[in-house]
Parts: C-alpha cells; sequence; structure tokens
C-alpha cells in the first residue's frame, strides 16, 4: 500500500527527485521556487546526498552540473530572472550531455515581472532557451500528485538521454497542497546513465553507441579521464572546427530526443473520440478546463481536453489525430500565445485554432473557459 | 624538454597548443604538472577545471579530468564536483577577467566558503583571446584595444581580493621564476582549504606589443623586472610600489575546511 502525504508541489517534486535518487542538489533563494531548495537541504544530507546554497543561480547550476560530472543526479531549481541566469550553463550542459533536471515554477515576466503569481510565459524559453541547437524534454504537471511521477520521469529522462531535462511548474502548482500517494520504492522505474563497458585507456568519450546516438558516461573518479568542454568537439571531447566535426557533434544533440520522441511524448485526454470541439491546455489551467469541460458535456455538449504532459517534444502527431473529428480547437494559456502556436502547427490548418491569453497573474476560472466553448458551440 | 613523467600528463594528441609561441602559459602549465608529479598525484583523481579564455584551454591538455567550462564559472562547477566527491584534487585555473571580472562573484564565495580547491590565477594584464582589451588588471595608462588612450580605473589586487574574501593560502610568483611558481602551486595542493597562487603571466601578443614589449622575452624581463619579493616590498612606500607586483606568500592559516564540515554535517543530521 503505499503511503499517503499532503504536500504542496514544490514539496513533491523535491520528495520525487529523492525518490528518484538525486544526491546534489544546488540553489540560490527565488520565489515561488525557494521550497524545492529548503526540502532538499533539510532531506539531502539526512540521505547522505549533497545539498549546496551557491553565491547566485548561475553558481547553481554549475555547481549541480559539476556534482553530475562526479557522478550523482543532480537538480537545480529556480523561477523567472533566476532561469534566464541559467541558460547560458544549461547551454553547456546540453552541449556537454550531462544529465540534469532543472525546475521551473513559472512566475509572471518578462524581467522581475510579477514573482508571486502565476504565468506560464516560458514554454518557448524551455524550448529554446540558452543559445545554440539541441533537443529539449520538458515536462509539465498539472497536479501534486504529478509533480511528484514528474520528478522521477525527469530524472529518468535526463539518466537515459544524457541531457537536462526540465519540469515546467507553475506557481499555484508549486504552492497547492493536494493528496499524494506516494508509491514504495521497487515500485516505479528508476533509470541510471549508461557506463562506459571499455577500459579507461579505450574509452573514447563522446563516441555514440549507433542504437540510441548516445554516449556512456563515465564519472570523475571513475577511473576514467575525459574532458568536458563546452565547445564543439569531436568523439574525444576535444574542441573542434572542422566542419564534418562539428555538424556530427550537433546534429546528435538534436537527432537523438528526434528519434525517440515517441517514447518521451506523454499526454492525456478526457472525452476526446467524439468531440467537436477539444479544449487543449496544460498545467494548472487544465484543472480548470477539464471542469469546463466536464460542465459542457452535461449541457450536450461535445467537447474534449488534450493535456502535453511533455510540453517537449510536443504531442503534434497526437492533436493531429483529433483534429481530425474536432474541428474547433481553443488554446486558454497563462501568456498571450505560446504552446498555441505548435498547436496551430500540429493541425495544419484542419481545425480553427482561437488563442485565449491570460496575463494578468491569475487563472482561468472553470467559468471563463466556459464562455469560450459557449462562443464556438 | 619536460622530464617523461610529466610529458605522461600531457595530451600530446591534441598538440600542437593553440597558445603563441613565447606564451607565459606554457612555463605554468608545466609547473603545474612538475607540482602534480612531485606530489604523486594520480591524473584518474585530478580534476583541472577551467573557464574560457587563452588560460583555460590548458586542461585540454592535460590528460585527468578535465572541465573546460563557461567563462568565470568555472570555480562553481569545480565547487560541485569536489562537494560529490572530497577525495578528489581539484585544482581550477583562470585568467585574470575570468577570475575577477566575470568570475568575481563566484571567486569571493569560493575563498569564504573554504572549499579544498587550488585556484591558479594566470594574470597576463590583458584579455588575450578575444583581441587585447582592457581587463580590472590591466595596469593603469597600459593600452589596449577598448583603451586606445590608456587605462584609466585601477586594477585589482588579487591577492589581496583573496585574501580580505577568506582564502586559506594566498600566495604571488611571476613566470620568471618557475621554480617558485612550481614551490607555491605544491604548497597550495597540500594546503588543506581553498588556495589562490596568482601567477604573473605574459602576452606578447596582445598586452606586449601595445605596451613598447614586442618580444616574449621582453615581456618575461618586464614582469621580472617589476616583480618584488615580500621581504624587500615591506620596507618600500606605496608610490615606491604602485605597478610592482609584489611576490611572496601572504596567508597560510589553519580553517575549517568546506567539505570536512558538510560531511560531519551529514554525520551530525544522520544521528540524529
Amino acid at each position: 500500500m503505499p503511503d499517503v502525504a499532503f504536500w504542496q508541489g514544490n514539496q513533491a517534486i523535491a520528495q520525487g527527485a529523492l525518490a528518484a535518487g538525486c544526491m546534489f542538489f544546488a540553489g540560490y533563494p527565488i520565489t515561488p521556487s525557494s521550497d524545492i531548495m529548503e526540502e532538499m537541504a533539510k532531506e539531502l544530507p539526512a540521505a547522505g546526498g549533497r545539498f549546496i546554497q551557491m553565491e547566485d543561480e548561475i553558481a547553481s547550476i554549475a555547481a549541480a552540473i559539476g556534482g553530475s560530472i562526479a557522478g550523482l543526479k543532480s537538480m537545480t531549481a529556480s523561477s523567472g530572472p533566476g532561469i534566464s541566469l541559467k541558460q547560458e550553463n544549461l547551454g553547456l550542459a546540453y552541449m556537454a550531455e550531462i544529465p540534469l533536471v532543472l525546475v521551473n515554477v513559472m512566475r509572471g515576466g518578462p524581467s522581475t515581472g510579477v514573482p508571486t503569481k502565476i504565468s506560464q510565459m516560458d514554454v518557448m524559453q524551455a524550448r529554446w532557451g540558452c543559445h545554440g541547437d539541441h533537443g529539449t524534454i520538458a515536462y509539465s504537471p498539472s497536479s501534486v500528485q504529478e509533480c511528484y511521477e514528474i520528478a522521477i520521469k525527469a530524472f529518468n529522462a535526463a539518466e537515459r538521454y544524457r541531457q537536462p531535462v526540465i519540469i515546467l511548474s507553475d506557481e499555484v502548482l508549486g504552492h497547492m497542497r493536494e493528496k499524494v500517494f506516494v508509491p514504495p520504492a521497487g515500485s516505479y522505474a528508476v533509470k541510471e546513465r549508461k557506463k562506459p563497458g571499455v577500459k579507461p585507456e579505450k574509452f573514447v568519450p563522446y563516441l555514440a553507441e549507433p542504437e540510441d546516438d548516445i554516449p556512456p558516461m563515465a564519472s570523475f573518479g571513475d577511473g576514467y579521464r575525459w574532458h568536458v568542454t563546452g565547445l564543439a568537439h569531436n568523439d574525444f571531447g576535444f574542441p573542434s572546427a572542422k566542419e564534418e566535426e562539428v555538424e556530427k557533434n550537433i546534429t546528435r544533440l538534436v537527432r537523438k530526443i528526434d528519434r525517440f520522441r515517441d517514447d518521451i511524448v506523454e499526454y492525456d485526454t478526457y472525452e476526446v473520440d467524439d468531440a467537436d470541439i477539444l479544449v487543449v491546455s496544460y498545467g494548472t489551467v487544465a484543472r480548470s478546463s477539464i471542469t469546463a469541460v466536464k460542465e459542457a458535456r452535461k449541457r450536450g455538449l461535445k467537447v474534449g481536453h488534450f493535456r502535453p504532459v511533455t510540453l517537449w517534444p510536443f504531442p503534434d502527431k497526437e492533436i493531429y489525430q483529433i483534429s481530425k473529428k474536432a474541428k474547433t480547437i481553443i488554446v486558454p494559456e497563462l501568456n498571450c500565445g505560446q504552446m498555441v502556436l505548435e498547436v496551430d502547427r500540429a493541425v495544419h490548418g484542419r481545425a480553427k485554432v482561437i488563442k485565449k491569453g491570460l496575463v494578468n497573474g491569475e487563472v482561468f476560472m472553470p467559468e471563463e473557459i466556459s464562455s469560450f466553448i459557449q462562443e464556438v458551440a | 624538454m619536460p622530464r617523461p613523467e610529466i610529458t605522461r600528463w600531457l595530451r600530446t594528441q591534441f598538440f600542437p597548443h593553440m597558445w603563441c609561441p613565447g606564451c607565459g602559459h606554457g612555463i605554468i602549465l608545466h609547473s603545474l604538472l612538475r607540482a602534480l608529479t612531485d606530489l604523486e598525484k594520480k591524473p584518474e583523481e585530478t580534476v583541472i577545471a577551467s573557464g574560457i579564455g587563452c588560460s583555460s584551454r590548458m586542461p585540454g591538455y592535460i590528460n585527468a579530468c578535465t572541465v573546460h567550462s563557461t567563462h568565470g564559472r568555472s570555480l562553481a562547477f569545480a565547487t560541485g564536483i569536489k562537494l560529490a566527491k572530497p577525495e578528489l584534487t581539484v585544482i581550477d585555473v583562470m585568467g585574470d577577467g575570468d577570475c575577477s571580472a566575470i568570475g568575481g562573484n563566484h571567486f569571493i564565495h569560493a575563498c569564504r566558503r573554504n572549499i579544498d580547491i587550488t585556484a591558479i590565477v594566470m594574470n597576463n594584464n590583458i584579455y588575450g583571446m578575444t583581441g587585447g582589451q582592457a581587463s580590472p588588471t590591466t595596469p593603469e595608462g597600459a593600452r589596449a584595444t577598448t583603451a586606445p588612450y590608456g587605462v584609466i580605473d585601477p586594477s585589482f589586487d588579487l591577492c589581496k581580493l583573496a585574501e580580505g574574501a577568506g582564502a586559506t593560502f594566498v600566495a604571488r610568483s611571476v613566470v620568471s621564476n618557475p621554480k617558485q611558481c612550481e614551490k607555491y602551486i605544491v604548497d597550495a595542493i597540500r594546503h588543506k582549504g581553498f588556495s589562490v597562487v596568482e601567477i604573473i603571466s605574459t602576452c606578447h601578443t596582445q598586452f606586449g606589443r601595445r605596451n613598447k614589449f614586442r618580444s616574449p622575452i621582453e615581456n618575461i624581463n618586464r614582469v621580472k623586472d617589476l616583480s618584488v619579493p615580500q621581504a624587500k616590498a615591506k620596507d618600500m612606500t606605496p608610490e615606491e610600489l604602485k605597478g610592482k607586483y609584489v611576490t611572496g606568500l601572504f596567508v597560510n592559516i589553519e580553517a575549517p575546511e568546506y567539505t570536512d564540515q558538510y560531511l560531519s554535517l551529514v554525520d551530525k543530521v544522520k544521528g540524529e
């Protein structure tokens, strides 16, 4: 029987991370994500893990990457300006292929914005934030239970695909308390990074295996010597500006996620099979949307809901399928229109996509979503 | 020629290196490798981290566990590695801009924390890689591409900065004195806690040629002539010391080390 806890979303992410084997956390205080750091400060020493409060946001992601290079599953968390600051070193982790979980508890922006209130303005930042091309994995939880489960999934994906994985939570979810069923250890998958199978003298650190385009990773201190760099590099990990080596390096960073897109993508549907109208929303907003969809069904309207659990890779093929029937798609989100661009791209003009944005720091109420449905019914 | 036990530490397959012929940084690399050899360190248990710049290309040539990180941030990466595995020997090589401009915050906090990392600051008084822009240690009056009429702002004394921030071992040497460089690096690595060795290096390509020191040897002679041993400096006035590089061991004290403190905390928490 699972244990039952009554946690905030931020706390659930920290607890999920621990359940996934996170043994290193570095952070810097920022609203509304500090609770994650505080939970880790309490729990990690007791678990024999490493916790450190660094001098700034930049240093905290750097230290977490260092922890991962030394072999510990590592995480950092932040919000708003803190995420912007972390992007430089996030790029290094993409380039050097260092597993890492980065939690973004979204608040209003740009700049200092509205620190204590919700937004979903960082969807595109999560995809593209840091200069240069790379594949992105970003999860969007919608309940405290899911914060816990996604934290485990995010670590598994980071270790499996050897790169940073982002959790896009939000201020409301972070601070909301809900009942969480905590599964017993052993009842869920916990993945570890692929280790080299060759002796240290034969180790070629960035030689990817053809089966998955991912090179096995040695930890510092395990007897292997290798070079970590943010420069484009060859299979030996040594900096290179040779056209064929740079091309090989960058295309693999994108391809290693693209080819496993179907394994990574997750979504949730509600009453979509016969839906003429589809609401697509994620995170806290999805909760209001589902209430509104239930209400509309009671009134006899054929409305369904689609919730991307991975915002990146985006479940475009799946939305395309649903748009065969659903000719009107409403996309409420707490920004001026970010994920809606992906929905629009996904349906290839087959359905009318209606953008509904809100950027006043509040959440869409179910009645507001109901009125959007009523407008098109 | 370096001794075979020195070349064992090099990734000679990646040579030729990218430094200009006559660069002072090679003297520091050789001093560091002699120090690691003297201390009988194992390359697979030795981490060398760096940021960005000419100095920061050094770890790429060292056959150890090496990290070429982002500009100014190397100490934060090194801190993560050291905290994760305190048994590793962690050395961080930085340039003057890397350490004291973009990385200034990380530098002072690493000093404050007293984490057992050895920081070697390769101070050539210029941003060399990007083409000779003024750094926080470019001397007043010296010319740089971003100071075509001469630098007007005072430069940092990195050793005083480190001491003020809490580093427990602080020393300065110059590339014209490689024996002293080696000795300070050996002592710094032996020291338990955060140690800083500033080594005044040379860049004839970007600093020297704009400041009437065109050849490598003129630049090495310049830093040699400007260096003053600590014992001699104590009898000199501030005016006489202006623009000089005082060399010596300035701080060598024992204080609780960060990872020791952390591991004691873990024991205490687990015992509760």
